[in-house]
């Protein structure tokens, strides 16, 4: 880990619940601490002790696979002892506030929470409530900031830098927490960040954001180092915002004709889980442009990064009001 | 067995506002028989004595616009602890909402609001029926015998009329009956689902928005039915420039159209969200400077007849809900004086006189009721008010039963020191306690 920080700067911040609050150093710092633990993965045995003796706790209120699993055996190789709690078997279908859970969980000696929320601010919530720290992984439409943080890491372990990269993300940005925190990340890094889709998935006053948009897709994809598109989500079809999937996919799938007339070295990403066929081609999805599968790798690496270090600003927080 | 007469107050060297008939002048006042009996430099003859040297004595203030969940939800407030709230306030007379549980839609239900306040003996307690039955915005309630048990008024606020038709037959129905139409203008197919203002700092916080449009469209329907049925229309706590804009008009072309406006959306805005603190969350939204300062001019301008507090208590257990579930609401009836002279007064857009005004006599005629006023022989409703007297806003020393205030802990300046009703000392200040002649 030393090679890796070897820098003046302290981390200090023992929540992580957005990264429009974060700044480029911090946001640098992370991914400087995710490059330690990226080799992880290829040692034989590949457990670390920085949080031995530390409850975690995934608090996930949504359905989800991926990031649990990925903050499950993030923690785990970092010697945690891991709890898993979702909606459907615990007593939050009683009636149960947030809160109260989440006070219950805190009172058997819980020292990080994961949450995941389909209710924007839970997380914020949670941290004004709870002495633990708290890790935001997803909240309704407002942030997903692990996730932005290892395509931020993606796109740098093999660009080498953000700056001056131009970044399409394409589709449902209003609702789309992964494009918010995506926006916040890229565009600190020096990114310039473009927004696909049609006027009814763009989120109020999108012209404030400093971003671009462009509802033709066709239009930039010749401008881009990198395209991530993100998953339709259909229970949006409902809100009518769009009239339908196969108009959905003619102007903004991502197709191997389309792909076409994008620059050869162009990077393909998406959050999963993918639609086939509908946002994005599988041809596409599974073709050399593709580094799905990488994000998926650097998104344990990123998360072990976020464990420690907001473990580490506890410890110092502790140390400090306890001199 | 007659009553022994209440005492009689002197209230001496006040600085005596009485906005209805333009008096702003030093004089004493005398209270005996619950009424106004003399004004000037009066002896000291009376059972009790105010001193009001460097107090403002002005009509008890009125607030049209109360929520005090009685029947139904007695754990966030009742009308006794709502009517001890209002009083603390300087409140003398209060219009309670009827979307209570189940909604204030018959006759029986005004009567029960009316025998609880009347218990409380605290505050007049007016209250307001539903438009509609259930307040489902259907089928018209039965106005005629809510208005006969003093109904005085007809609302489905907490939420607006959303069929048009059925807007239009409640406003002929109603006309009949001489009593206001209040309306929760938000026009659900654009504010459904809705947390906060729709606007850039939605998009930031990623939380649903109701467009400020939800609420201006329903307002100029409504505008355009009253075109058509003439019935008084009072516009409930408008809260965009847009609606401001519509008022105008409608008060040029001379329609009779009165509006409110409360205290947070004179000084707070969707900013204000950005830690998702639910004290914010409220119906209407906060909204963005921009329409602060609108509602700001409209009230320099006359527009606004009256300011209404919204008062809206909830439990400490509902509002640590997530923001997309936490109730909509402020608690504010106990601080609301001293809000309005922060928003009002400090910046110069009017002086006392004017805001006492949306505060008594303006209120009461958008209610068509003879009150807010200090003329000789008036009912003594009185408010004895410190306009400069600082103190720090708590919840926690609220009598009402909520504490959901975002004004926990401001500072501000204006102390009601004595509440009046009918006559009667009805809450004095802590430390005010009135002496013996």
């Amino acid at each position: 880990m030393n090679q890796t920080t070897k820098t003046d700067f302290q981390w200090r911040r023992k929540h992580l619940l957005g990264l429009r609050d974060l700044s480029r150093k911090e946001i640098e710092f992370i991914l400087d601490t995710a490059r330690g633990f990226e080799e992880f993965s290829t040692r034989s045995i590949k457990k670390a002790p920085a949080l031995r003796g530390k409850v975690v706790v995934n608090m996930f209120f949504e359905d989800s696979t991926r990031t649990r699993n990925s903050f499950t055996l993030a923690a785990s190789r970092l010697s945690a002892d891991v709890i898993e709690f979702t909606k459907t078997s615990s007593s939050v279908n009683k009636g149960e506030t947030l809160i109260d859970t989440a006070r219950n969980l805190e009172a058997m000696g819980v020292d990080i929470v994961v949450i995941r929320h389909n209710a924007g601010g839970a997380p914020h919530l949670l941290s004004r409530s709870i002495k633990a720290c708290v890790i935001n992984a997803g909240d309704g439409f407002h942030e997903h900031p692990t996730q932005a943080l290892l395509d931020a890491y993606t796109i740098r372990q093999i660009k080498g830098s953000l700056e001056g990269l131009k970044i399409g993300i394409v589709g449902d940005i209003a609702h789309s927490r992964v494009a918010r925190s995506n926006i916040h990340a890229l565009t600190k890094l020096g990114a310039e960040v473009i927004l696909v889709g049609p006027p009814t998935l763009m989120p109020a006053q999108v012209q404030n954001l400093p971003v671009q948009v462009s509802y033709s897709l066709d239009a930039v994809i010749d401008k881009l180092d990198v395209i991530n598109m993100l998953r339709i989500q259909f229970e949006r079809l409902g809100g009518n915002l769009f009239p339908s999937v196969r108009e959905y996919s003619h102007f903004y799938g991502l197709t191997v004709e389309r792909l076409k007339k994008a620059k050869p070295d162009i990077l393909v990403m998406h959050p999963g889980p993918l639609n086939r066929g509908l946002e994005i081609e599988s041809e596409v999805a599974d073709g050399p442009n593709s580094v799905i599968l990488r994000q998926v790798s650097n998104g344990l690496a990123i998360r072990m990064a976020v464990l420690f270090l907001v473990n580490q600003a506890a410890v110092l927080e502790a140390k400090d009001s306890h001199p | 067995m007659k009553e022994t007469a209440a005492p009689s107050i002197l209230i001496r060297n006040g600085r005596l506002i009485d906005p209805a008939n333009g008096v702003d002048r030093i004089a004493d006042l005398l209270v005996a028989d619950g009424k106004v009996s003399q004004i000037g430099r009066l002896p000291a003859k009376a059972d009790i004595l105010i001193d009001a040297s460097g107090k403002i004595v002005s009509p008890g203030l009125i607030d049209l616009h109360v929520h005090f969940r009685e029947p139904g939800d007695e754990e966030e407030e009742t009308i006794a602890s709502g009517s001890a709230a209002a009083v603390a306030g300087g409140f003398t007379s209060v219009v309670c909402m009827p979307n209570t549980n189940p909604p204030i839609d018959n006759a029986t239900s005004v009567e029960y609001v009316h025998r609880m306040g009347r218990q409380a003996r605290k505050t007049f307690i007016y209250v307001m029926g539903t438009l509609t039955k259930g307040r489902a915005g259907e089928e018209l309630s039965e106005m005629g015998l809510m208005a006969q048990a003093g109904a005085i008024g007809f609302t489905d606020d907490g939420s607006g009329v959303q069929n048009a038709a059925v807007m239009l037959r409640a406003l002929k129905y109603a006309s009949m009956f001489n009593r206001v139409v209040a309306q929760h203008c938000q026009d659900d197919s654009l504010a459904r689902g809705g947390v906060m203002n729709a606007g850039y700092n939605a998009t930031l916080l990623g939380l649903p928005g109701m467009d400020p449009l939800a609420e201006e469209m329903m307002l100029w329907r409504d505008i355009q039915l009253v075109k058509k049925t003439k019935t008084r229309y009072h516009a409930q706590h408008i809260s965009t420039a847009g609606s401001v804009q519509l008022i105008r008009q409608a008060k040029q072309e001379g329609l009779p159209v009165t509006c409110e406006v409360t205290p947070h959306h004179l000084l707070l805005t969707e900013e204000h969200l950005k830690d998702y603190d639910t004290n914010y969350k409220v119906n209407p939204p906060l909204r963005t400077l921009a329409d602060v300062e609108a509602l700001r001019r409209a009230i320099q301008e006359g527009l606004v007849d009256a300011l209404a507090t919204d008062h809206a208590p909830h439990l400490k257990s509902e509002k640590e809900l997530e923001f997309l579930a936490a109730p909509f609401g402020i608690a504010s009836l106990e601080c609301a004086l001293p809000l309005y002279r922060k928003a009002l007064i400090d910046p110069g857009v009017i002086d006392w006189p004017q805001l006492l005004a949306m505060l008594t006599y303006r209120p009461a005629r958008v209610l068509n009721i003879s009150k807010g006023t200090l003329g000789l022989g008036d009912r003594a409703d009185i408010a004895v008010i410190d306009p400069d007297a600082e103190w720090t806003i708590d919840p926690n020393r609220f009598f009402s039963k909520s504490h959901n205030c975002p004004y926990a802990g401001w500072t501000v300046k204006g102390k009601v020191l004595y509440t009046i009703v009918a006559g009667e000392i009805r809450y004095c200040a802590e430390g005010y306690a009135p002496c013996p002649c």
